[in-house]
């Protein structure tokens, strides 16, 4: 199982600030196609990934333990 | 030479309580200094002529304390022996309220506005806060939403870069 933290938006659209899922193996592309479909997110193209606190691409493979994090374009400042 | 990578982990705070600023100028005093220059940044009340009645500040406080602390070393490595400190409150602010506070000590004060103004331009790109804008007629999470800006290379461009 992997944790998905949710903020801003995604947060707000879903109603909770982390998910669960069964992705371990998935590459983050996939993790955001099934986040797509599943739940309609529709901005995920503009949407960074981090994983363990790091910002990676969408060809990293997710890992059993990962904390995976949604960051929508920052606006802090 | 300085130390490259002497920032303190203390001098990265994100709060929920207002920031006082002289705290985070303290944290920047060094013998070194010549110069220390302060950004505060500020909750403005028009934007594009949309009147804010207040804002909301969130962050993924892990990791934006990471991506400070990463900010002040890049700053290090640009300008020796230079120290940082930066305080980003989160939560809602009310108009005129402070939402962030970087302090830069340098030797000579040319490098202080040079790296003040990079440290705001990355906290713009990289750390995880977002803020929420409340007018009377509604409410969007800023940087978002259908009709603004897609980042089409996955992070902000110059353009994004002035708000």
């Amino acid at each position: 199982m992997i944790k998905l933290l949710l903020f801003a938006q995604f947060r707000d659209q879903i109603g909770k600030q982390e998910m669960q899922f069964p992705i371990e193996g998935k590459t983050v592309k996939e993790l955001k196609e099934i986040l797509k479909e599943s739940y309609s997110f529709d901005e995920l193209d503009s949407v960074m990934v981090a994983i363990n606190e790091e910002f990676v691409t969408d060809q990293e493979i997710i890992r059993e333990g990962d904390i995976i994090a949604l960051i929508p374009p920052v606006s802090g400042g | 030479m300085g130390t490259s990578y002497g920032d303190d982990a203390m001098n990265y705070q994100i709060t929920k309580d207002p920031i006082k600023i002289e705290n985070v100028v303290q944290k920047v005093v060094q013998r070194e200094a010549g110069a220390i220059t302060t950004f505060i940044g500020t909750v403005r009340e028009l934007t594009h002529g949309r009147r804010t009645l207040y804002l909301e500040y969130e962050a993924y406080e892990s990791m934006a304390l990471k991506k400070l602390e990463q900010i002040g070393k890049e700053i290090a490595e640009k300008w020796p022996d230079t120290k940082t400190a930066i305080t980003h409150r989160i939560g809602r602010l009310e108009i005129t309220d402070i939402a962030v506070v970087i302090a830069v000590s340098t030797p000579h004060r040319a490098e202080s506005y040079e790296a003040n103004r990079y440290a705001i331009e990355r906290i713009k790109e990289i750390v995880p806060i977002w803020k929420k804008e409340h007018w009377e007629d509604g409410e969007e999470w800023v940087g978002n939403q259908l009709g603004t800006r897609e980042y089409t290379d996955g992070k902000p461009g110059e353009e994004d870069l002035h708000d």
